[in-house]
């Protein structure tokens, strides 16, 4: 036992496993520089998958997923990937990773492979992947390029899942729906919570149709971009 | 700048590596996937008599939907005339098994007419006998399809689910993710009171009769026309079989 720490010690010292810089990698992505607000990347996938909840947080899974490992395997090959074809290289491990996903997916849970269908493959599309392969792991190593996907993996899941929350429950009136613990929220019968054909306080409510349309996912997004502009005084351009 | 031939050995490399790795996944997971699939098209079979099997399909387990379809479904393919087809002649267009549940109906569509085969399902459960047929048309953006179970007159409707390829969610995908629309179909007739093959209507601004007429969406009048043209076309390729069966009887 002595001895392992004594070894670990001064590893440690020299650079931390998870130190100040690598909460900030988890951290930054999550408010300071979210991809979906503050990049506005991965906007694609985040206006199409966000009907429902359920599909939402499967999506954000397999982004951080891809992300994460492509950004690590990127990292890892750094100094040996020619510059002339770095963008095939990187395109072909965000293509492979996206189809490992695909095909556990399709294995796991054919259901939600079958709702999310195409947006899977989309992700290798999905300009966050590509633009911190560029922005972060060409240049960092590997434990800090894999903190980094997740990171950005995080802040693109969060936003999405926002989103998500609210589009689901006032486009379909339901919670969670597709999952085992679905929550039936306001709706026209009985097994509604709020129950708008009894109630009379809410007599006058029908889910908006617009919620389910992706046009309610930009403006979602943009409400989203505004608060958090009007919180967050680091976002505001002063130029 | 590192030489072209180490480029080449590069990607050669990373090529072969990444092709080696997915190869053996995807062979790896075929049969899950396979048996995944199978369960899945059961269940959509399965939606269309919900209200006989007394609870939804969701709610059933892979087992379950598997058992159901062991112990009380009898799978038939019949060809154009009506004639019922035996296991080796279905396999002549290309269906491994050659039972209804391996007739690819998006396949049958691109033959001739006169060459399709359709897949039937009988389900009987107490005395009941529901006959569930196949349908495929066209909706606005791609191909939609459906499973119709009728009762043994075969003139009313028990049950029907539809499913869709691209239809636009909150629009036309309505015709899945919506249970009020398919529920219309229900006690449906397809034959008028003077015994002509009417299908049912699906009327843009809502059904002016209760016999074989149900609600449109609004806003996707082009895929509910789709349902309704596919519904007239579909069912109508399993009377010569279904009037072979009521002469017999």
């Amino acid at each position: 036992m002595a001895e392992s720490t004594a070894v670990k010690a001064p590893v440690q010292k020299k650079e931390p496993l998870f130190g100040k810089k690598e909460r900030k990698l988890i951290t930054d992505p999550l408010d300071d520089n979210n991809p979906i607000t503050v990049q506005v990347l991965g906007i694609c996938s985040a206006l199409a998958v966000t009907t429902l909840v359920v599909p939402s947080i499967v999506m954000t899974i397999a982004v951080i997923f891809v992300l994460a490992f492509s950004n690590l395997f990127t990292s890892l090959l750094r100094t040996r990937i020619p510059k002339q074809v770095r963008m095939i290289v990187q395109l072909v491990i965000i293509a492979s990773l996206v189809t490992v996903v695909e095909l556990t997916l399709k294995a796991v849970s054919f259901d939600v492979y079958k709702k999310l269908s195409v947006f899977i493959g989309l992700i290798i599309t999905n300009c966050i992947i590509m633009g911190r392969l560029e922005a972060y792991a060409m240049a960092n190593k590997p434990w800090q390029s894999f903190l980094d996907g997740i990171g950005n993996g995080l802040g693109y899941g969060a936003i999405l899942i926002l989103v998500a929350l609210v589009r689901e429950v006032f486009g379909k009136g339901s919670l969670f729906a597709g999952s085992g613990i679905e929550m039936k929220i306001i709706g026209p019968s009985a097994e509604y919570w709020i129950n708008t054909a009894q109630s009379t306080l809410f007599g006058w409510y029908a889910p908006n149709n617009l919620m389910v349309l992706s046009p309610a996912a930009l403006f979602i997004i943009g409400i989203i971009i505004w608060i958090q502009r009007g919180r967050n005084q680091k976002l505001v351009d002063i130029s | 700048m590192h030489s072209t031939g180490y480029v080449i050995r590069f990607i050669l490399i990373i090529t072969a590596v990444v092709a080696l790795v997915l190869a053996f996944m995807a062979t790896a997971l075929k049969p899950v996937h396979d048996m995944n699939e199978a369960i899945y098209n059961k269940r959509a079979i399965l939606s269309a008599i919900e209200d006989p099997l007394g609870q939804p399909v969701s709610e059933l387990t892979d087992e379950e939907v598997q058992e159901i379809f062991d112990s009380s479904v009898e799978q038939k393919v019949i060809d154009m005339d009506g004639d019922v087809l035996s296991n080796d002649e279905v396999m002549t267009h290309g269906y491994a098994d050659g039972a209804a549940e391996d007739v690819d109906m998006a396949k049958e569509r691109k033959r001739p007419e006169s060459e399709r085969f359709l897949p039937l399902f009988v389900y009987e459960n107490g005395g009941e006998k529901y006959y569930i047929v196949s349908v495929r048309g066209n909706g606005l953006w791609d191909e939609i399809w459906g499973n119709i179970a009728l009762e043994d007159d075969f003139e009313t409707i028990a049950g029907a689910a539809f499913d869709h390829k691209g239809e636009t969610p909150g629009l036309g995908a309505e015709i899945k993710d919506n249970p009020n629309f398919s529920e219309q179909f229900e006690g449906k007739k397809i034959y008028g009171s003077d015994g002509d093959y009417t299908s049912i209507v699906v009327r843009k601004g809502g059904a002016k009769n209760d016999r074989n007429e149900v609600d449109g969406i609004s806003g996707a009048t082009i895929t509910a026309n789709g349902v309704q043209e596919m519904l007239y076309r579909g069912i109508k390729y399993y009377e010569p079989y279904f009037n072979s069966i009521s002469t017999a009887n």
